[in-house]
C-alpha cells in the first residue's frame, strides 16, 4: 500500500523534464530554486559594479572610471542589492521552504508564484537593458527629484528606474500576497500560530510590510513617470507642486523596506540558532511578537532619512524617538539568540559562524543607527561616507551573512549533499575579515568629511590611506564570495550525501527526503509541537509507512486548514503547470517596453498578449478530474 | 483579494494625502491659480448611482449562494449599467473640466485628475470583471456550491464603492469648507 502510494503521487505531481517543463513549472520548490539563482546573480553583477567603484577610489584622482559611469555604478549597485538580490533571494528561500516547513504540498497559488519570478526575471532584465543604449539610471536608488525630472535628466534614464520598479512591484505584491494565504490557510493540522517555526513569522510580518509600504513607492513612480512623460506638476514647484514629496513618499516605503530585507534574514536566523546550539529557542514568544513589532514599528521611522531636510522641529522629534524606539525589538531578539546560545551547547560549524559574524556585525550597525536617531549627530554627518558605512553594516551584516548561512545550512536539503566544511570556514573568514577591512575605515573617512557618492578625490585630504584599506578589504570580500561559489559548485556533485536531517533539525522541512519529492510529503504530518521533528519521533521517519495517524490525500490536493488554530478544513485542489504565467508575464514586459519607448503598436499587441494570457488564466475549466480525494484519520 | 484591496486601499490613502500635503504646501486660496471650486451638480447625480450599485451587487451575491441563477443574472446587468453610467457621466464632468484645467495646469490638476482618472480605471476594471461573471453565468457555471468568484467581484465592487467616498469628501468637497 505504502510503495503504491508514494508511487501514486509521484505520477500525479511529477513534472516531465524538458523545455516545456522549464517554462510551465508551478512547483515551488523549483521556482523557489530559480528566484535564488536569479537573484544570486544579480548579487555578482551588483558586487563587479561595486569592485569597480572601489578600484576607481582606491587612489586619489584616479582616471579608471569617469563621473557619468561612477554615477551608474552606484545607482546600479544600490538599485540592484536591494531590489534585484536581497528581498528576491528571501523570497526564493521562503518559497523553498515556508511549504516545508508549515507542511504543505505547495504554495496557495501556485500560478501566481510562477507569475511573480518571471515578472521578478523580466523586470530585472528591462533594469539592465538601460546599459544597452548607455541610459542606465544615475540618480542613485532613491532617485530624488528634481535630479530626476524632465530638466535636469532628459535621458531614459529615470524612465528605466520608474517603469523598472514598477513592474517589479508586481512581482513583489503577489508574492507577499501568496506567502499571507499559505500561511494563514495551508499549515498542517495541528500547526496552530503559536507553533509555526519563526522563520514563517518573520516571512509573514515581511509579506504584510511590503503590502502597506510598497503603495507609496508605486505612487511615487507613477506621478514621476506622469511629470516626465505627460507634462504633470507633482514634483514642479513651479507649479505648486512640491519635491520633498517625493522624498516623503520614497521613505514612507524606503524605511519599511529596510524591515522588509531584515526580517527575513533575522527569521533565518532564529531558525539556525536552535539547531546548531541544540536546544529549544529561548522567548519564542518573544521573537514572534518583535518580529512583528518591528514590521508596524518600521512604518513610523521613515523622516530619520530627511533631518537634514529642514522640517519642523516637532516632527523630528517625533521621528528621532520612534526611530530609538525600534532598536527595543532589535534588542530583544538579539538577548534572546545570545541567551539560546549560552544555554546551549553550540556546534560551530560553518552556517552558525555565519550567524556569529552577523551578530557581531549587525550590532556595531546597531550602535551607528543609534547614533543618527539622535537629529543633531545626523545632520553633522549626513551624506558622508559614515552613512555608506552604516548601511552596509546593517544590510550585509543584517541580510547577506544570514543569506550565507541559509546557503550552507539549506543546501544540503535543496541538492541532497552536505556543503564542504573546510572551504565554508574558509570562506567565512574571508568574507568576514574583508567585510570588516572594507566598511570599518569609510565611517573613519565619513568623519573625516568624506562625501559619499564622489567618483574621485584629491590627495592631501587625509582620505587616502582609509579608501586604500576599503578597496583591498573589498577584493578580499570577493575571493570570499568566489570561493562560496566553487564550493556550491563542487558540493553539489561531490559532496557527502547529506540525508534527510543532517543537522538535526527541529522544523518540518527535515521530515521529508533531502531533496525533497515533488509532493514533499507522503502524509501530511500532524503537529503537536513548536518543534515537531524533535518532539515527534514518528515524523522523522521520512513517510516510507502510513500511520493511520496522519491525513493522506492521494489526489494533486493539499490541505487547508484555519487561520489560528490550524484545523483541518478543506481539501484544496491545486492547479498542474501552465504557459499562462510565463504568457502573461511577457505581455506585461511588452507593455513596460512599450510605455519606455513610446511605440503605441509595441504597447498594444502587449496588452492584446496580456488580456488573452488573463483571459486564459481565468477560463474556466470543465470540472477537472474528479480525483478520489481520500482523507485519513484528520486528527480532531 | 481582501489582501489585495488592502494593498490598493493603502494606495489611495497613499494620493489621498499626497493630496493633502500639497494643499497645505500650497498657498492660502485653494484650487490655486484661480481655478473655480469643484462644480458639484453632476458629482451629485454620479454618487448615488455608483453607492447604491453595490445593492444589485450584493442581492447578486446573495442570491447565487442560494442558488437563485436569474436573480444573479439580473443583479449582475444591474450593477453594470449602473456602474456604466458614473463611468459615462464622470467622461461628461472631466469634458466641462477640461475647458477649465488640465492636467498640465498646475499641481492642483495633475492631483485631480490622477486621483479621479485611477477611481475611474478601477471602476472600468470592476466592469470588466462584471461582464466576465455575466457571460460565465449564461454559460450555467455558477452554482449554490461553487460561486467564489461571485463573491471576490462583490468585494472588490463594494471596495471601489466605498472608495469613492473618501475621494468625494476629499477633491470635492474639501475645497468647499475648507477656503
Amino acid at each position: 500500500m505504502a510503495i503504491s502510494l508514494a508511487a501514486r503521487l509521484e505520477q500525479i505531481w511529477e513534472e516531465k523534464p524538458g523545455l516545456g517543463s522549464w517554462l510551465d513549472t508551478v512547483d515551488h520548490k523549483r521556482i523557489g530554486k530559480r528566484y535564488c539563482y536569479t537573484a544570486f546573480v544579480f548579487f555578482l553583477v551588483a558586487g563587479i559594479e561595486a569592485m569597480l567603484m572601489r578600484a576607481q577610489l582606491a587612489r586619489p584622482d584616479e582616471t579608471l572610471i569617469g563621473p557619468k559611469a561612477f554615477n551608474e555604478l552606484f545607482s546600479m549597485h544600490g538599485i540592484t542589492m536591494i531590489f534585484f538580490f536581497v528581498t528576491p533571494m528571501l523570497f526564493g528561500f521562503g518559497n523553498y521552504f515556508v511549504p516545508l516547513m508549515i507542511g504543505a504540498r505547495d504554495m496557495a497559488f501556485p500560478r501566481l508564484n510562477a507569475f511573480g519570478y518571471w515578472v521578478f526575471l523580466f523586470a530585472g532584465l528591462f533594469m539592465y537593458s538601460s546599459f544597452l543604449i548607455g541610459e542606465a539610471p544615475n540618480n542613485g536608488w532613491f532617485n530624488y527629484v528634481p535630479f530626476s525630472d524632465k530638466h535636469f535628466t532628459p535621458s531614459l534614464s529615470p524612465d528605466f528606474y520608474t517603469l523598472g520598479l514598477l513592474f517589479l512591484a508586481l512581482s513583489t505584491t503577489v508574492g507577499s500576497i501568496n506567502f499571507i494565504v499559505t500561511i494563514f490557510k495551508l499549515r498542517a493540522p495541528g500547526m496552530s500560530i503559536s507553533r509555526m517555526p519563526l522563520f514563517v513569522w518573520a516571512i509573514l510580518a515581511t509579506s504584510f510590510a511590503v503590502i502597506f509600504a510598497l503603495p507609496s513607492l508605486t505612487a511615487a513612480n507613477v506621478m514621476l513617470e506622469l511629470d516626465r512623460r505627460f507634462g504633470f506638476h507633482f514634483f514642479d514647484p513651479s507649479r505648486g507642486g512640491d519635491v520633498v514629496l517625493w522624498q516623503h513618499l520614497f521613505w514612507i516605503f524606503g524605511h519599511p523596506d529596510v524591515y522588509i530585507i531584515f526580517l527575513p534574514a533575522v527569521g533565518i536566523v532564529s531558525a539556525i540558532i536552535p539547531v546548531f546550539a541544540r536546544r529549544s529557542i529561548i522567548g519564542y514568544v518573544f521573537l514572534a511578537l518583535a518580529t512583528m513589532a518591528t514590521a508596524i514599528v518600521g512604518f513610523g521611522v521613515w523622516v530619520h532619512h530627511m533631518f537634514a531636510v529642514g522640517l519642523p522641529n516637532l516632527a523630528m522629534t517625533f521621528f528621532s524617538a520612534a526611530s530609538l524606539l525600534i532598536t527595543i525589538p532589535s534588542a530583544v531578539q538579539i538577548f534572546a539568540w545570545l541567551a539560546t546560545l549560552i544555554a546551549g551547547k553550540p556546534v560551530l560549524r560553518t552556517p552558525l559562524l555565519f550567524i556569529l559574524g552577523f551578530l557581531f556585525i549587525f550590532v556595531m550597525g546597531g550602535v551607528t543607527g543609534v547614533m543618527f536617531a539622535a537629529v543633531p549627530f545626523d545632520q553633522q554627518i549626513t551624506d558622508s561616507y559614515f552613512v555608506v558605512a552604516h548601511f552596509h553594516y546593517v544590510l550585509f551584516g543584517g541580510a547577506v551573512f544570514p543569506i550565507f548561512a541559509a546557503i550552507h545550512y539549506w543546501v544540503p536539503k535543496m541538492y541532497g549533499r552536505m556543503m564542504d566544511e573546510g572551504l565554508g570556514k574558509l570562506a567565512f573568514w574571508l568574507m568576514f575579515i574583508g567585510f570588516n577591512l572594507t566598511f570599518f575605515p569609510m565611517h573613519i573617512a565619513g568623519l573625516l568629511g568624506m562625501p559619499r557618492r564622489i567618483y574621485t578625490y584629491h590627495a592631501g585630504l587625509g582620505w587616502d590611506l582609509w579608501n586604500l584599506l576599503s578597496t583591498i578589504g573589498g577584493f578580499v570580500l570577493g575571493l570570499g564570495i568566489l570561493v562560496v561559489i566553487v564550493n556550491f559548485m563542487k558540493s553539489v556533485r561531490t559532496g557527502a550525501v547529506a540525508g534527510p536531517d543532517p543537522w538535526g533539525g527541529e522544523t518540518l522541512e527535515w521530515a521529508t527526503t533531502s531533496p525533497p519529492p515533488p509532493y514533499n510529503f507522503l502524509e501530511i504530518p500532524t503537529v503537536r509541537s513548536a518543534e515537531p521533528v524533535w518532539d515527534q519521533p514518528e515524523l522523522r521517519d521520512t513517510g516510507h509507512a502510513v500511520h493511520g495517524r496522519q491525513p493522506v490525500l492521494v489526489g494533486h490536493e493539499t490541505l487547508g486548514t484555519s487561520v489560528m488554530d490550524a484545523d483541518a478544513e478543506s481539501v484544496i485542489p491545486m492547479p498542474h503547470g501552465s504557459y499562462v504565467p510565463v504568457a502573461t508575464a511577457c505581455g506585461l514586459a511588452g507593455i513596460f517596453a512599450g510605455l519606455l519607448t513610446g511605440i503605441v503598436a509595441v504597447t498594444a499587441i502587449a496588452v492584446g498578449i496580456a488580456v488573452t494570457a488573463t483571459l486564459f488564466w481565468f477560463r474556466v475549466r470543465e470540472e477537472e478530474e474528479p480525483g478520489p480525494s481520500v482523507v485519513v484519520g484528520v486528527a480532531p | 483579494m481582501v489582501i489585495l484591496i488592502f494593498t490598493e486601499a493603502t494606495l489611495f490613502a497613499i494620493l489621498l494625502t499626497s493630496y493633502f500635503f500639497i494643499r497645505f504646501q500650497s498657498g492660502p486660496v485653494w484650487p490655486p491659480d484661480g481655478i473655480k471650486k469643484p462644480e458639484l451638480t453632476v458629482v451629485a447625480i454620479m454618487t448615488p448611482i455608483l453607492l447604491l450599485s453595490s445593492g444589485p451587487m450584493h442581492w447578486a451575491d446573495v442570491s447565487i449562494r442560494k442558488g437563485r441563477v436569474r436573480w444573479l443574472k439580473l443583479g449582475l446587468l444591474l450593477t453594470f449599467l449602473m456602474g456604466a453610467t458614473f463611468l459615462t457621466l464622470q467622461g461628461f464632468e472631466y469634458h466641462k473640466t477640461l475647458e477649465e484645467f488640465t492636467p498640465r495646469t498646475n499641481v492642483y490638476g495633475s492631483l485631480f485628475f490622477t486621483i479621479t482618472g485611477f477611481h475611474g480605471a478601477h471602476v472600468g476594471v470592476g466592469l470588466l470583471m462584471n461582464l466576465w461573471l455575466q457571460f460565465n453565468a449564461w454559460r450555467g457555471r455558477f452554482s449554490a456550491a461553487d460561486h467564489l468568484p461571485v463573491e471576490v467581484v462583490s468585494l472588490y465592487w463594494h471596495f471601489v464603492d466605498a472608495v469613492w467616498v473618501f475621494i468625494l469628501v476629499v477633491l470635492y468637497l474639501s475645497p468647499h469648507v475648507w477656503p
